[in-house]
């Protein structure tokens, strides 16, 4: 029987000829990713038993964006245990703040991570690399400290679900609203333990910001990865920001999936997810008159260049409605600057926003724009679980950075088209 | 092996955040993480559990976020079990790698109710519901994953 994507990236790492569905392996690893929430932890695991160095201090990355800048005292001892493993065990990719950004936006960036990679991280958004034809995907603090010391984990070979794309998105309408609409359509838990593969001649009209994006989301559906095939545009990618060997592996014509759904990019409207959960979608004619708080604009999902700028392009020349705190947070230094260059930081602040450095921050309700009991805020993160940004009683309204910057202008949830 | 203690019921998809809510991340001492557990959903659950106590909850416990706070924290409330109808997978693997003991079985999930007195045999994967006298037939754990649980989680495991 054929293999997928995923399943010939997984049988090459645990060298194997073949794998299939439900099969145990123990695989080579590429890259092990930790943040300051979670590798403290498997520091804490590895120092407790006496694990003494890591498998190559080339291929551990460790990121401290979730409460960095340091929130509070406890959170900037977090960052000190971590800076001292780093630099005891000589780590290359450390990242001081000042470099760092949003690791699954830096790690891409960085050239971190290519075609054909598996990588490990303590972090359930891992699984955006699959954008480069990579297999990632997120476990714990353990599992990280496991990784970090042999350069292995196990895996349960994922069956996979396929999403054929075709058509392309219209004006407005991005990657964040393919997966927000995949999600409505499968469910929370749709693609429980499976792999998502994204595959169809609509993959070529998407952006790599918007493979990122939707391969970012598939934890949100359950899934252990989502990937997508190599192309031009991945390859392209890979050269501008990587000097690593990149391999590409495509699925076989017999692959088995458990499901296949077709998806026409030209049928998807802006899409809204309602409290609380993910799958809670509303396309944007639908969602009636909600008044907001505030806007975040950024993230793991949705704080690239092209976001920003989509943004820009809806904020500029008009100004931030009255009583609306609007938040924009480029996901890296470098998105930043470029930010800075384009002009689009000027829009963003003569519109009336604040313009933060990288962190995951107010996402997780961490720092940077937590919400006070009952507000709404209009955010291009990913999960709006209760209590997730704020007070249990507030609510969280996902969306792409286009709605979200119209929200900002009008206070309500709106799309640019209901701009005048 | 085995597990018996009173139950605490939850719904379906309750998520790593609502066990335990990141705003208590910045510290991973499992006895603070366990003054918090469970604290947007069930703010008095902390107060409540005794040890040997039982969770018992729907589909796709633990989706969400990868921190292994969330089943240390479970644990260390005095947790001795889950129960529920489905796992989402990082939890999964976090639970077993920390040794809190997980099993699957819905028939379990969906008709055992608060506060009953359950058993779970983790030889067998026996579930007993002794306060309205049913019986549940869960996976049973494997030799290798009960001695995860019995050394306290993998990595006391690997170094024995």
């Amino acid at each position: 029987m054929g293999m997928t994507m995923t399943q010939k990236i997984l049988a090459k790492h645990a060298g194997l000829p073949s794998v299939e569905a439900g099969q145990l392996i123990e695989a080579n690893l590429d890259l092990v990713l930790g943040n300051d929430v979670t590798a403290p932890v498997a520091i804490g695991e590895m120092e407790k038993f006496n694990l003494k160095g890591v498998f190559d201090k080339d291929k551990i990355a460790l990121v401290p964006d979730h409460f960095t800048p340091n929130k509070d005292i406890k959170s900037a001892e977090n960052c000190k245990c971590m800076r001292e493993f780093a630099y005891k065990n000589s780590i290359t990719n450390y990242f001081e703040i000042g470099q760092m950004g949003i690791e699954h936006a830096l790690l891409p960036e960085k050239g971190l991570v290519v075609a054909g990679d598996v990588v490990i991280g303590a972090d359930s958004h891992t699984c955006t690399y699959g954008a480069l034809g990579a297999f990632s995907t997120g476990v714990g603090s353990t599992d990280m400290a496991a990784g970090m010391a042999t350069g292995k984990a196990w895996f349960k070979v994922p069956s996979a679900i396929k999403f054929n794309l075709k058509g392309k998105l219209n004006k407005w309408v991005s990657g964040k609203d393919v997966i927000l609409h995949i999600i409505g359509m499968i469910g929370v838990d749709g693609a429980r333990y499976k792999s998502m593969e994204f595959v169809g001649e609509g993959v070529s009209a998407l952006s790599m910001d918007d493979r990122f994006t939707i391969a970012n989301m598939a934890i949100e559906a359950g899934a252990k990865n989502g990937i997508f095939p190599v192309d031009e545009l991945t390859v392209e990618y890979m050269k501008e920001h990587s000097t690593k060997q990149y391999e590409v592996f495509e699925a076989d014509a017999d692959a088995p999936y458990d499901e296949v759904y077709d998806i026409d990019l030209g049928e998807i409207k802006s899409t809204v997810a309602f409290p609380h959960l993910p799958e809670n979608t509303h396309t944007i004619d639908e969602v009636g008159d909600i008044n907001i708080d505030q806007v975040v604009i950024g993230s793991c999902t949705n704080g690239r260049i092209s976001d920003m700028r989509v943004a820009a392009s809806v904020m500029k020349g008009r100004k931030v409605a009255k009583g609306v705190r609007v938040i924009v947070i480029p996901a890296t230094q470098a998105i930043y600057m470029q930010c800075i260059a384009e002009g689009l930081t000027q829009c963003f602040i003569e519109a009336g926003a604040v313009v933060s450095t990288p962190t995951c921050g107010p996402c997780l309700g961490g720092h940077m724009g937590v919400m006070a009991a009952g507000e709404k805020t209009v955010s291009t993160t990913n999960r709006n679980f209760v209590g997730r940004m704020g007070h249990t009683s507030s609510e969280v309204y996902l969306a792409s950075p286009a709605v979200a910057a119209a929200s900002a202008i009008t206070g309500k949830i709106s799309s640019p088209e209901d701009l005048v | 092996m085995n597990a018996c203690g009173k139950v605490h019921k939850y719904g379906n998809n309750i998520d790593t955040d609502v066990i335990i809510p990141a705003r208590y991340l910045n510290s991973y001492d499992p006895a603070v993480l366990a003054g918090y557990c469970m604290i947007d959903i069930d703010a008095d659950f902390a107060g409540r559990v005794k040890k040997g106590d039982i969770m018992v909850a729907g589909k796709n416990f633990g989706c969400g976020s990868s921190r292994e706070h969330a089943p240390i924290a479970i644990k260390a409330s005095g947790i001795s079990c889950v129960i529920a109808e489905n796992f989402a997978r990082i939890f999964y693997r976090n639970a077993i790698n920390i040794g809190l003991p997980i099993i699957e079985c819905k028939e379990a999930a969906d008709e055992i109710n608060a506060k009953d007195e359950v058993e779970v045999d983790f030889d067998s994967g026996l579930i007993t519901d002794k306060t309205t006298g049913k019986t549940y037939k869960g996976q049973a754990f494997p030799e290798f994953m009960q001695g995860i649980m019995k050394a306290g989680g993998l990595m006391n495991y690997i170094n024995k």
